[in-house]
Formats: structure tokens, sequence, C-alpha cells
């Protein structure tokens, strides 16, 4: 009998819940302050049930509550594990809808959804779009781009694989809708580095 | 564990939460500043708390200084420049109390400053944060009353009146009289309000190498400026924005392109003008730079001639 409730209860959260949150916030606050610059994110022991990385449960854990619909792809939302561990630990709803979603969770990035398809804000309050949170492999990759805006002292060069081919192009339209948007956090395991709506794409010509 | 169980000791009779807000609290403002940092310059809502102080004391600051400090974080707290007046003093001996940080005087060793009102005469850096206390967030709100209007304005980019405004300052006075809250453009899209600092400081916001985050406790809103982000203060081809000068440098440091106070030492009329940042005053002073005053302010004198 223990020994089964044991097997159903979810992976314990943040060791540290106050201090630990607060560095996950700081370094996504980092990441989204400069665009494309990778930011080391440590999360020591702490462990979330697959196919969640450690990184992104780490801010899911650091951002999200009650307030604040989740959205999650179907590899995450396929995962009893996972959506009882987000819940246990953050209370949130776990929304269909993209539409309504405060963040979204993508651990299959490849197969992401259409951007349009997710909360882009109103005009008169963008705030109320979604942040999306996206699993990557590696923050390089052969179909890179160029930032530049706020943020960024210099055009920089960036890249995540992997993506959907129309990704940037998509992400281009979108931005240019500003202030209207989404915000990106692409994570890997040890790594997060942010893309909000505020940065100017420049696809390299093929 | 024993980390948590130090701090809680450490309190003493206080037992506050790490840096006084609960944690749902923290999360909602952080959201809220992620929001801000990616939408430049627009005005995020936040639910903001009840503090323990009045508002018009800092409370919008102090809450964001409260949701982005860690223990490791080196806090600065300045009023009109100043480390050691009421409102400096009281919010500094707030985050020892309840965050027990480490806290410092010197511009250049914080890692985050808390502002009433002024920047720093040193150039940030980028590795810190500058908190902005804010009163009216909204740089419309004299304009125009109603925030459902002023929100469809900043959706529209209908900054129109504004230009107006800064117009009629030069038509009844000759030039653009606003000399602090002066309007800025963020990134070439929202209106913004730098919080009641001089425009001397103005320029500094431009490309600034820091992140800049803005609290407004009481008007419940959170704004934010990246590094590295044009910064444009609104002005006219033929009446370009400038900046306030000073025809002599401070009497007591004999820094030249600084803001300063003037002082007003007695009843016949004598005053001095000294640095506003009471950091770099120090700091020059500490480097042997004196001013007129001979370096030390004097009492009961006829000075600054």
């Amino acid at each position: 009998m223990s020994a089964l409730l044991e097997a159903a209860a979810p992976l314990p959260g943040l060791p540290d819940p106050v201090h630990d949150s607060q560095a996950t916030f700081r370094t996504v606050m980092n990441a989204l302050a400069r665009p494309g610059q990778p930011q080391k994110l440590d999360t020591g022991d702490f462990k979330a049930p697959a196919p969640l990385s450690n990184t992104a449960a780490a801010i899911a854990l650091s951002l999200v509550d009650y307030d604040t619909p989740v959205w999650l792809d179907s590899a995450l939302a396929g995962s009893s594990e996972v959506r009882q561990f987000l819940r246990f630990h953050t209370g949130c709803p776990i929304t269909a809808d993209r539409g309504e979603a405060s963040f979204a969770l993508i651990s299959d990035a490849e197969r992401m959804p259409p951007l349009a398809s997710f909360n882009q804000g109103t005009l008169e309050y963008p705030d109320r779009s979604t942040t999306i949170i996206a699993m990557v492999d590696r923050l390089t990759g052969p179909k890179a781009v160029t930032l530049s805006g706020p943020g960024l002292k210099t055009p920089a060069g960036f890249g995540a694989n992997p993506l959907p081919l129309s990704f940037w192009a998509e992400l281009a339209t979108i931005h240019a809708q500003f202030p209207r948007g989404v915000d990106m956090l692409f994570v890997t395991k040890k790594q997060v580095a942010g893309l909000p709506r505020s940065t100017r794409i420049e696809t390299k010509d093929r | 564990m024993n980390a948590q169980a130090d701090t809680a000791t450490q309190a003493g009779e206080g037992e506050y939460n790490f840096a006084y807000l609960d944690e749902q609290t923290k999360r909602m403002i952080r959201r809220a500043i992620l929001k801000a940092i990616a939408v430049p310059g627009y005005q995020v809502p936040f639910a903001s708390r009840e503090m323990p102080m009045p508002y018009g004391w800092g409370t919008g600051g102090v809450q964001v200084t409260a949701s982005i400090l860690g223990r490791d974080d080196v806090l600065k707290v300045i009023d009109q420049g100043s480390d050691d007046t009421t409102n400096a003093v009281s919010i500094r001996a707030f985050f020892e109390k309840t965050a027990q940080v480490a806290t410092t005087t010197r511009t250049d060793e914080a890692t985050i400053i808390q502002t009433r009102h002024r920047i720093p005469e040193k150039a940030l850096k980028e590795d810190q944060i500058i908190v902005y206390q804010v009163p009216i967030p909204e740089p419309l709100r004299f304009l125009e009353p109603r925030e459902t209007e002023t929100r469809k304005m900043h959706a529209l980019a209908e900054y129109g009146l504004m230009h107006v405004k800064l117009y009629e300052d030069i038509a009844r006075h000759g030039h653009i009289a606003t000399t602090y809250a002066y309007p800025v453009k963020v990134d070439g899209r929202y209106v913004m309000d730098p919080s009641p600092t001089p425009k001397f400081d103005n320029p500094k916001m431009h490309e600034m190498d820091a992140l800049q985050l803005f609290g407004a406790g009481r008007e419940k809103r959170i704004y934010a400026i990246p590094p590295h982000t044009a910064v444009e203060s609104l002005d006219f081809e033929d009446y370009p924005f400038e900046i306030q000068k000073f025809d002599r440098p401070c009497a007591i440091c004999g820094a030249e392109n600084v803001y300063l106070d003037e002082v007003v030492l007695d009843d016949r009329g004598g005053r001095m003008f000294v640095c506003s940042d009471t950091d770099h005053c120090e700091e020059r002073r500490a480097a042997g730079h004196t001013g007129e005053a001979g370096g030390i302010p004097l009492k009961g004198e006829e000075t600054a001639r």
C-alpha cells in the first residue's frame, strides 16, 4: 500500500524554493534583458519528470502559479507524471487552449505549433501574451539569425536547434506586430536564452 | 535547509519571508518585470501590495527590489542622489532586516541600486540593475486624466498631445520649461515617464549598460528599459532637448558637469551648490579634489562666490 502511494507521489520541487526560484528568475530576467545571450542556469540536484527538462521545470516552478494557465505540448500533456508534477508544485491550471495560456511548455521544439496560435496580447494590454518555454538541444544552429534592438549593444548572431523550418520567418512576422507578440525562452540542459518580442530578427539570405 | 534555519534565527523577532514579500507576490511581480522588459517602456499593471511604509515612500521600488533581490546582492539606496536621507536610510535598513543583504553607499560596489529621483553620476555597468521609485508612471496623466483614454493613446502610439504640451511650454516661456519627469520615447515606440529625475539625467538612460526597472506602488505599474536601449527625450528640431547647465562647480569637490543641489546657508542670501550625488562627491574628495569651500562645508559663512 505504502509502496503504491510512493510510486504515485510527484517528484520533489525546488530544494530551496525561496532562493532557488529567485536565482532562476534572475537568470531568466537577464536572458530576456540580453536577447540571444545564453545564461547559465544551474539546477543542482533538482530533477523533473521526463520529458520535462530540469531547466524548463525550474523556470516553471519559479514563475507559474494558480494565476497562470499553462499549455503543454502533446509529449508533456501525455505524461500524467508531468501534469501531476506541475499541478502539485504550482497549482497552475493546465489548458488546451493556446490562446488563453500565460505560459507554454514545449518539449518537442521541432513540432512547435504555429506561434500565431498563442496569446499575442492586445494593443492595450500587450503584457497578457504567452511566454513560450521551448526545450532545445543546442543554442546554435545552421539556421542562425542576426538579432538587434533593446538589450543588444551590437547586432549578434543567434540560433537554436531543433526548430521548425518556418520558425524564424514566423517569429519575424509576429515581431512585426509589436507591441503584440510572444516572448520566447529557449532552454537547454544547462542554459537559457531569451528572445523577447522587442528583438529585431534578420534572417540570413540563403 | 540549514541555510533557511539560519536566516530565521538571524531575523530574530521579525522572521519575515526573505525580502518581506510572500512568494506568490514575488512571482506575480517577477512575471510583470519579464513582460516589462519584453515591451520596453510599456507600463505593466501589477497587484501592488501594501507595504510597511506609506505610498509615496517608494513602495513600488521596494516591491521591485524585493522581488529581484538575492542573498548575494549588494544594495545601494539613494534619495535625490543622497545615501543618507530618511527615505534611503530606512529602505536600506528595511532590506538589511528582512533580507540580511549587504548594503553599500558606493555606486560601483552595488549590484542593485534603488533610487528616488536621481541616476548616479558614475556610469552604471552591465551587471548592475537600477530600480526607480515612481510616483506617477503615466506621462500623459496630467494631459488626459482617463486611464481608458491614455491606454488607447499608448496602444495607437498617439502622442501628439505630449508634443502640444511641450509646444505650449515654448509658446508661454520661450523654451521647454519641463525640468524633471521629462518625457522620453523608448526604442522609438512608447512614451515613458522617467520618474521625477531632473532632465539632466535623461541622457544617462540612453543606451545605458545596466538594466533599468521602474516601480509605481500606488499606481500599480511596473515598466523597464533593457540595457543598450535607445531612449530619446522628446523635443523639436528648432528647440532641441537640452539639459540643465550649472555655471559653477561643486563647492565641496569641484566637480563640473554634475547635477548640483542648492544649499541655503543662512538668512542673508548665503548659499552654495554641491553635488547631489553624495557618493560621487565623497569619492572625489577622497581622491584629493576640493572645491571653493575648501573641501569642508563652511558653516555660517558667505560662500559660493
